[in-house]
């Protein structure tokens, strides 16, 4: 095993005014948990490596190319949802980065301010900012914030003391009067697009970002068809890295690199190589996003002897499954398509949601898994409460099922543990 | 799965498992050992050959004291679980409490203590008090300090006892509720050999509530059972 580390760029961290002391340490800890549980892994595939080298750079090369783009006036916007019409970010010329919100670390920062008792993911992302220990976050020029949650909605006021953040609204149910509401809104984001850009978004600027969009969707989803061969070839902790990897990447390299994976995967699939034996349990993970660096879960269950072959989350099939079309035509008709993809997306927030349960079971099928674990952030209450509708919908199937709700702290490993290798045994048989 | 029970040895942990289980085996010849509970892993590291977790462990031996039985109760010192099992004795669903001592062995240490009843007394004392009064914080911190409150206002420690005891077999009723149960649950796990847990978990859930001579042991009952089962005759 080589060694790893993640690169250090101490005067840019200076320059974008970090906390650089302690962001190093940070730094330091990312390459030792990476090497213990990513580097270790048996037969992984060799084009692992392009993704490998950008969590190398994750602090360092990628930022860089994200201020090179400022400079040439392109806008930079932090994302935390699924939601945010990415297309219109690329069709205005800018940078989407998907903030980061998976690590206790920050979690202590903002609870000097936030109350405890709400979701680990709002918790961290606001630290990383209180905190001044994310790089993306003090590179932004504004941050996209939508209504969801409560307790996303109610931080994106004290969060906009901290850097400019816009609020869409997200409809939670899916009638006429939604739709008109939700199209609104992407109107309403293309004009900010506009505004911060200085530049008129016009109907082939949709066009080519609906293109280097749907390219991007369309490599996740090859990978994802892969992952179905049994032996699985790639582990279900890489392919959770690379759709984290999805959300602050270069849309058009990361399209390339992950084809030239996926190549790889298909020859492995047809030589009937994997990360796994064949009689490894095959789990599906379904629920609330993993942010990086959240790879508790996956490491638990692949450590147990399981593989994760589909993540039914944010971070995972809901961000790529749906496609755009590529149609020219007016810009209305374009917004017109983009809030019928973006409302295909079946997030918890909405009620009823009974498209997610039915997609719950199709990937559960087309993934060829033997188990589902539903995962839930802490304080999440529309997972937690929707987990009761999958749990039927499996006791119904007789798939085994097990609900899992954590934050990003250690202190429970342990109990999961125990819990996920009496499900891997369940599932054996 | 058959066998027939040979001996049994319960001692405390300690600070150092493995010497301690070292210590253990020291009179017996294992052909094949299989480790189960916390420290599964680290005896797996030293010398058990398998492992197995103590929910699939409690399944195979309950199912040895109690063939035919398809819920089991297993509350210990970290935590409690409900598990399923298929006709067949397969483990099909199973719950675990949240990540706190609430609704287990521990909670009723701590509150024996807080108390000042031996823990050995502290079923019988709650089967001589009253269902007066109520213990209705979960979490031990609160509890402890709402049964010192209880106290100072003149409450008869077997009254609160008692209290204590109702708390945990209500969180123990709602975890058997969200798998369902049939006529009967076996109850296992050091907590079981309480009488007042068994007595009271009877009365409110109405249905038969089993336990074998020593609750306590079934777990490793079940780990040499699977040791049994999947040893390897063909040498």
């Amino acid at each position: 095993m080589s060694t790893f580390e993640v690169k250090a760029y101490p005067e840019m961290w200076n320059s974008l005014g970090m906390n650089v002391e302690r962001f190093d340490k940070m730094r330091v800890m990312l390459g030792d948990v990476y090497t213990k549980m990513f580097l270790s892994q048996r037969d992984r595939p060799q084009r692992m490596d392009y993704f490998d080298h950008i969590v190398s750079e994750i602090h360092g090369g990628r930022v860089k190319e994200i201020l090179d783009a400022k400079k040439q006036g392109r806008p930079v916007v932090g994302t935390f949802c699924v939601y945010v019409p990415e297309e219109l970010v690329l069709a205005a010329g800018g940078v989407c980065i998907g903030l980061c919100g998976g690590s206790q670390g920050s979690v202590p920062d903002a609870e000097t301010v936030l109350p405890r008792s709400i979701c680990p993911m709002v918790k961290s992302a606001y630290g990383f900012k209180l905190g001044k220990i994310c790089p993306y976050f003090q590179s932004v020029d504004f941050v996209y914030g939508e209504t969801t949650c409560d307790a996303k909605k109610k931080t994106w006021e004290v969060l906009d003391r901290l850097v400019p953040t816009h609020v869409m609204e997200i409809p939670q149910m899916k009638r006429e009067r939604d739709r008109v509401l939700w199209l609104e809104e992407v109107k309403d984001f293309k004009k900010k697009m506009e505004d911060v850009s200085g530049k008129a978004i016009t109907s082939s600027d949709i066009t080519n970002a609906t293109k280097i969009m749907n390219g991007k969707r369309k490599a996740l989803q090859r990978m994802n068809v892969l992952r179905a061969h049994n032996p699985a070839p790639i582990s279900g902790k890489d392919a959770l890295l690379i759709e984290q990897i999805a959300f602050y990447d270069d849309p058009v390299r990361f399209t390339e690199k992950l084809n030239v994976l996926c190549d790889e995967l298909d020859e492995r699939a047809k030589k009937g190589d994997g990360v796994a034996p064949k009689t490894a349990p095959r789990v599906l993970v379904s629920g609330t996003p993993m942010a990086l660096p959240n790879w508790k879960l996956h490491n638990l269950i692949e450590s147990g002897g399981g593989i994760v072959v589909n993540e039914e989350s944010c971070i995972g099939t809901r961000y790529y499954k749906d496609l755009m079309s590529e149609q020219n035509g007016s810009i209305n008709a374009q917004l017109a398509a983009l809030r019928d993809r973006y409302m295909k997306i079946d997030c918890s927030c909405f009620t009823p949601n009974n498209e997610r349960i039915d997609q719950v079971l199709q990937e559960y099928r087309d993934s060829k898994a033997q188990g589902i674990i539903h995962y839930c952030l802490q304080f999440c209450h529309t997972y937690n409460i929707e987990a009761i509708k999958i749990r039927e919908a499996c006791e119904k199937e007789h798939i085994p099922f097990l609900a899992i709700e954590s934050d990003y702290s250690p202190e429970d490993v342990g109990q999961l543990q125990t819990r996920i290798e009496a499900f891997l045994e369940q599932v054996r048989g | 799965m058959g066998g027939r029970l040979h001996d049994v040895q319960v001692v405390e942990s300690g600070f150092n498992p493995h010497a301690q289980s070292m210590e253990m085996m020291k009179k017996y010849t294992p052909t094949k050992i299989v480790a189960t509970g916390y420290g599964r892993h680290l005896a797996q590291k030293h010398f058990a050959g398998d492992v197995i977790t103590e929910i699939k462990a409690h399944a195979i031996g309950a199912r040895y004291f109690f063939p035919g039985c398809m819920t089991v109760l297993d509350v210990g010192g970290q935590d409690s679980k409900v598990i399923s099992l298929d006709p067949s004795g397969k483990v099909v669903n199973f719950q675990m409490n949240d990540k706190c001592a609430a609704g287990t062995g521990r909670f009723l240490e701590i509150m024996a203590a807080s108390l000042g009843i031996q823990l050995s007394e502290f079923g019988e004392e709650a089967l001589r008090g009253s269902s007066d009064i109520k213990v209705n914080s979960m979490c031990t911190v609160f509890a402890e300090s709402e049964v010192i409150s209880l106290k100072n206002h003149g409450v008869s420690a077997r009254d609160i006892a008692r209290a204590v005891h109702l708390s945990v077999v209500e969180r123990l009723i709602a975890m058997l509720s969200r798998t369902g149960h049939g006529d009967s649950v076996v109850f296992t796990g050091g907590v079981a050999k309480n009488q007042a847990m068994v007595r009271l978990l009877g009365e409110k859930l109405g249905i038969a509530v089993l336990t074998p001579e020593a609750p306590d042991v079934v777990g490793a009952v079940g780990a040499a059972l699977y040791a049994l089962d999947t040893l390897d005759t063909s040498a």
